[in-house]
């Protein structure tokens, strides 16, 4: 393989892992949009997603090998529920964990987000334990995750030979993140309730005075960062086949990082900021060591905060998007 | 339409309002004026449901508002042109006015309302695609009141219109504010600029430190010597 081949490949991978990333991203720069806060125990939920999703695989029997039919219609299956689920849950959590904290100082709910995040870690400890044979014997080891989407190169069907692989997989990836990101955008700028989103945003107060209802847009911002954290999950999962109770925390730290480089409070920040960390990571994955990896997004993570804290897209008024 | 009765409300431990009662008849014009502090605009807070009083109560159309939150207030008929204006400065003109309807379902009626503030306020429909931002201080004083048309409101809510804008323009919103008013809509005025307030309304309350010190229609208190030594500059 060549070194161009080598950093083609990397940026394909990186792409792919960044897309993943932006999804998550995006439920960190959401909330904060609308409420300032820094929600912690947005990456455990996106565990707990990964986790739902393994179990339904389980509980509906699906395997590799299983047919393309079988195999996408199940899968759409699990992508709604767990949407659903992680969704509901990241509802529920805003409900009980943060809105009783709306008038308080900052700090309460942004230490309530750290406890949320070890109660939900618990929570994926317990799960680990479920009696499912996708759980295995061990509580608190990685799952794996079957392998259910086959890994063809399409380069080389087409008749390219290059050392360079754009697979099913990595099209699988695209396939289901960007129609998901294009749809949030419509919704964000199109729609009655997306402007209301915005609105709220930039000035919950003056929302509240045209007549938006602020707890329930509130509540939809939740909804909808964590149904795609779930999405998220689900594509991880059948990406790299193997899940674990404390992911969420690296996953975490990528994403939120994907949200400050974008420009915390912007969402095509958070989509921008998440495909320069994948690449950044699969970069220093490849040609540093993937050990070193985290060490360099926290040396990104403390440059954009020193020098441009606003990120790529925010707004130079330091406002939220 | 609107009665206030012993109304205490404030922030933390400070006590603003100490006892404010006052009404505004339907489609009356009401100015509620006073020095800086006096507690004006907390009184239109806790009419709004910003703020909840602490003691008294707010009647509106004849129902009690105790524990009915903003923007329940705004679907029964209240429109509020805040202090500061308080436009959404990075979302569009257009976007701006379509929120002002948001509890709205008659979208017939919505795209009428838009035409006619509009034509009220020509100067927006040049700027529909700008950012709320990128207005003047004028123009986004336009925007507010437009935004709280949009509502179709049966009570304005006016929060020092005339603050920081030049004497003309200051003209131009007054004009619109009798307009509304002379279409039925009752108005409750707060404004530093009493003179301007007390020819526009037909009945005023002074306010002092949290308490209503004086009130009666605006001609009285035109003349009356301590309120224009006090307020209207001698």
């Amino acid at each position: 393989m060549s070194g161009a081949e080598v950093l083609a490949q990397q940026l394909v991978n990186g792409l792919t892992l960044g897309s993943v990333i932006a999804l998550v991203a995006i439920g960190y720069t959401m909330v904060y949009g609308i409420i300032g806060l820094i929600n912690f125990a947005h990456g455990d939920l996106y565990m707990l997603g990964a986790f739902a999703a393994l179990s339904l695989i389980g509980v509906s029997g699906l395997a590799p090998g299983d047919g393309a039919a079988a195999t996408w219609g199940t899968l759409a299956w699990v992508l709604v529920l767990v949407m659903a689920f992680t969704g509901g849950l990241n509802v529920l959590i805003e409900r009980w964990a943060y809105r009783p904290l709306r008038r308080a100082q900052p700090l309460a709910p942004l230490i309530t987000a750290i406890g949320v995040s070890f109660i939900l870690q618990n929570l994926g400890m317990l799960w680990g334990a479920l009696p499912l044979e996708v759980m295995g014997t061990n509580a608190v080891a990685p799952k794996s995750f079957p392998d259910l989407i086959p890994r063809v190169d399409l380069l080389s069907r087409m008749g390219l030979a290059t050392g360079v692989r754009v697979t099913t997989k990595d099209l699988f990836v695209m396939g289901l993140t960007v129609p998901l990101m294009l749809g949030l955008h419509l919704f964000v700028t199109r729609t009655r309730l997306g402007t209301a989103m915005r609105a709220t945003s930039q000035n919950r107060e003056a929302a509240r005075m045209v007549g938006i209802p602020a707890d329930r847009v509130i509540a939809v911002t939740f909804l909808i960062g964590g149904a795609l954290a779930g999405a998220g999950a689900l594509v991880r999962g059948l990406f790299f086949n193997t899940i674990v109770f404390n992911m969420g925390y690296g996953a975490g730290l990528q994403a939120f990082t994907a949200a400050v480089v974008g420009g915390i409070g912007s969402i095509p920040g958070a989509m921008l900021g998440g495909l320069l960390i994948g690449l950044i990571s699969a970069l220093s994955d490849h040609l540093i060591s993937a050990r070193w990896t985290p060490a360099v997004l926290f040396l990104i993570l403390i440059a954009v905060l020193v020098f441009r804290p606003r990120g790529l897209l925010g707004d130079p008024t330091g406002q939220k998007a | 339409m609107l009665e206030l009765s012993g109304v205490e409300a404030g922030y933390g431990s400070v006590r603003v309002l100490k006892g404010v009662s006052l009404r505004v008849g339907p489609g009356e014009a009401v100015a509620l004026i006073g020095a800086n502090g006096a507690g004006k605009t907390t009184t239109l807070r806790v009419v709004h449901g910003l703020l909840e009083p602490s003691a008294g109560q707010v009647r509106f159309r004849g129902s009690t508002l105790a524990g009915v939150p903003t923007e329940a207030r705004v679907a029964l008929g209240m429109g509020h042109v805040p202090e500061g204006r308080q436009v959404f400065s990075r979302l569009t003109v257009r976007e701006n006015l379509r929120l002002g309807a948001y509890t709205r379902r008659d979208a017939a009626g919505v795209r009428e309302d838009l035409e006619r503030v509009l034509e009220v306020f020509p100067r927006l429909r040049e700027r529909l695609r700008q950012k709320g931002g990128t207005l003047s201080g004028g123009e986004q004083q336009m925007l507010a009141m437009g935004r709280a048309l949009m509502g179709r409101p049966s009570l304005l809510l006016l929060d020092e219109p005339s603050m920081g804008l030049a004497p003309l323009v200051v003209e131009q919103i007054f004009r619109v504010i009798a307009e509304i008013h002379r279409a039925g809509t009752a108005v409750l005025l707060v404004e530093q600029n009493a003179y301007l307030a007390l020819e526009l309304c037909s009945r005023a309350y002074v306010l002092t430190t949290g308490s209503v010190v004086a009130e009666g229609a605006a001609r009285d208190l035109l003349v009356r010597e301590e309120i224009r030594a006090a307020y209207l500059g001698g």
